[in-house]
């Protein structure tokens, strides 16, 4: 079973670095053994003025953030947090290892591009509703948001790229060795 | 051209390089707990892969929380229990038997020099002290090294900290990472191997190497390693002594795994350490670190003195030694958790226990407890903790609650006082 992700939607602007693992899913809800249950707790604990993790969650597909996202605990419930909310890319300016590599290894997709073009997005486009699509063949992020528009290129490894299209890391590893 | 620890542990274990900054390698260990194992296990029944790569190199214990809390915790613990016995996984640790993973683990000598070591907990690169490469992974990457025994890494790269001097009284292996933490920043090390070496390093006992290595993941580090010595050695013994005719030879063996003197690094830190000072965290990353001077007054509710960090013999004592005949302000309370029932028992021996309880402690038994607000000791909104462990997140001990990294000195000299103080306070 090779299904992509969804890579296309509205994004979710946050603006703040360091943004940790216990913010995106607390501690205490690591006692859940199903992903689902992760659902109304994504991004509870968020230190970020003006954050409604009711409502600035609902219906968005893609985050986009600044450096250091998902740093702290190694675990994967916080990309499933975001997963069952239907986010299955962010987007930021540096990544923690663990992080990144749990994106990767649930097929979703953890995208770093240059601070320059970081800044462009909160600048030009946070604040107004903004949509984004990834294409991985390309490696191409279409923004638009009214009447802007723009697009930009990402890097996307060998081994990052495989792991979207298998489906994640189990997938991979189980055919291989 | 030379090569380091980390690089030498890639190729004695790579698999296959299937991309060219992407090494599979072959795993020593799989270490497992009741958080992140079980939505592996289901997943792996769910896909009709309910198998394991080699019961023999899997270690599993019970330590997040324990005894279980509540229902959900209870069925965390037997998903893992039925699954460690439907596998014969013989070094299953559960309540009565269990400790912090990463202390438990290099005390049953699990973890040797040159190891390659997963497991689904950040604080993995603790191991990283005996020469081995551990790292914290997420529960796919778990998944996959409990099935197939490999785990996928990108090329590595160290930076190395070359420390010199000596620490002054009162100040301990605790202060020299928060310190280190703080020059780094919380991703200085992203993606990097953090080399501890030096005379300062040389000197520590394995529970201080422990404690450095135990908080490379807090500059975003891999893992954090030191050189194999005889103190490595020393540690071990009873567990390798059938491998080995002596020491000496074991310590010939063990020294291959160390980097060559021309071995490239992304940077390398010079420190005489001689004039640092007992350091704590004020902010809710643990890079936001000030003296304790500078911390002194801080009003406190809970002291907690444990975790994967600073649960160690070696920490009861120095906590011990500041609190003997002493008594804690009635302003506070404190907690102490013994991270593994050896310690438990060695500390009951040599009268800490006592010393804990006559001071107002409540000791329990082994667990991550408080350290990620799961149970045994969570704060309300707006209290503050002294704490020995290593993550002051927002929320992390209980919502709303604020949390003060610190050494196990430092925590009991301000358990007594009530606010944070310098803990040469209370000597002799």
């Amino acid at each position: 079973m090779k299904i992509m992700k969804n890579f296309n939607g509205k994004v979710l602007f946050l603006d703040r670095s360091d943004i940790n693992t216990d913010e995106i899913i607390p501690a205490r809800y690591l006692t859940e053994i199903t992903k689902e249950a992760l659902k109304p707790y994504l991004l509870e604990d968020l230190t970020l003025t003006g954050f409604d993790n009711k409502e600035d969650i609902k219906d968005k597909v893609v985050v986009v953030t600044r450096e250091n996202f998902g740093c702290g605990s190694s675990r994967e419930h916080a990309p499933w947090a975001l997963e069952v909310n239907g986010i299955n890319v962010v987007i930021a300016e540096s990544f923690a290892r663990i992080f990144r590599q749990n994106m990767f290894n649930c097929g979703m997709m953890a995208i770093e591009l240059p601070k320059a073009q970081i800044d462009n997005l909160f600048n030009n486009y946070s604040g107004s509703k903004t949509n984004i699509e990834v294409d991985i063949d390309k490696a191409k992020i279409y923004v638009s948001s009214g009447e802007k528009s723009e697009v930009l290129d990402f890097e996307l490894g060998g081994f990052d790229k495989v792991l979207v299209q298998e489906g994640g890391w189990v997938n991979y590893a189980d055919n291989r060795y | 051209m030379g090569k380091t620890l980390v690089e030498k542990i890639f190729d004695a274990h790579r698999v296959e390089q299937p991309y060219p900054d992407t090494h599979v390698l072959k795993l020593d260990r799989v270490f497992c707990h009741e958080i992140t194992t079980p939505i592996a296990i289901t997943d792996l029944m769910a896909r009709g892969k309910d198998r394991v790569f080699d019961s023999t190199k899997i270690k599993a214990v019970i330590d997040h929380v324990t005894p279980a809390k509540d229902s959900k915790t209870a069925e965390q613990g037997k998903i893992i229990r039925d699954w460690a016995r439907r596998h014969k996984i013989k070094d299953f640790f559960d309540i009565g038997r269990n400790g912090v993973c990463h202390v438990i683990f290099p005390e049953k000598g699990f973890v040797r020099p040159g190891y390659t070591i997963i497991m689904g907990d950040s604080h993995t690169c603790t191991h990283g002290a005996f020469g081995a490469f551990a790292a914290g992974v997420g529960t796919t990457d778990l998944e996959v090294g409990i099935l197939k025994g490999v785990c996928a890494f990108k090329s590595p790269k160290s930076i190395k900290f070359n420390l010199k001097g000596s620490l002054r009284p009162g100040v301990y292996a605790k202060d020299l990472i928060l310190f280190i933490i703080k020059e780094l920043t919380v991703n200085g090390a992203t993606n990097m191997a953090i080399e501890f070496t030096g005379p300062v390093v040389d000197e520590m006992s394995m529970e201080s190497r422990m404690t450095l290595c135990n908080m490379a993941i807090e500059a975003g580090g891999t893992v954090g390693v030191c050189y194999p010595d005889m103190t490595t050695v020393d540690y071990l013994w009873n567990h390798i002594k059938d491998e080995f005719s002596s020491k000496e030879e074991a310590l010939k063996d063990y020294s291959k795994w160390v980097s060559d003197e021309d071995a490239i690094y992304e940077k390398v830190y010079d420190y005489d350490i001689s004039k640092l000072e007992p350091m704590a965290t004020f902010g809710n990353k643990p890079d936001q670190v000030k003296s304790v001077k500078e911390l002194t007054g801080t009003k406190l509710d809970q002291i907690y003195i444990g975790s994967c960090t600073n649960g160690r013999i070696e920490d009861l004592r120095v906590a011990a030694s500041i609190l003997k005949g002493k008594r804690i302000s009635d302003e506070v309370r404190a907690i102490v958790s013994p991270a593994s029932p050896a310690i438990y028992t060695m500390a009951l021996k040599e009268g800490l226990i006592e010393i804990f309880q006559s001071a107002g402690f409540c000791v329990t038994n082994p667990t991550c407890g408080a350290c990620l607000g799961m149970s045994n000791g969570v704060l309300a909104s707006g209290e503050v903790c002294a704490s020995t462990t290593n993550r002051n997140f927002t929320g992390r001990m209980g919502k709303g609650g604020m949390v003060h990294l610190m050494s196990p000195a430092t925590a009991a000299a301000s358990a007594i006082a009530g606010t944070i103080v310098n803990s040469q306070l209370y000597k002799g």
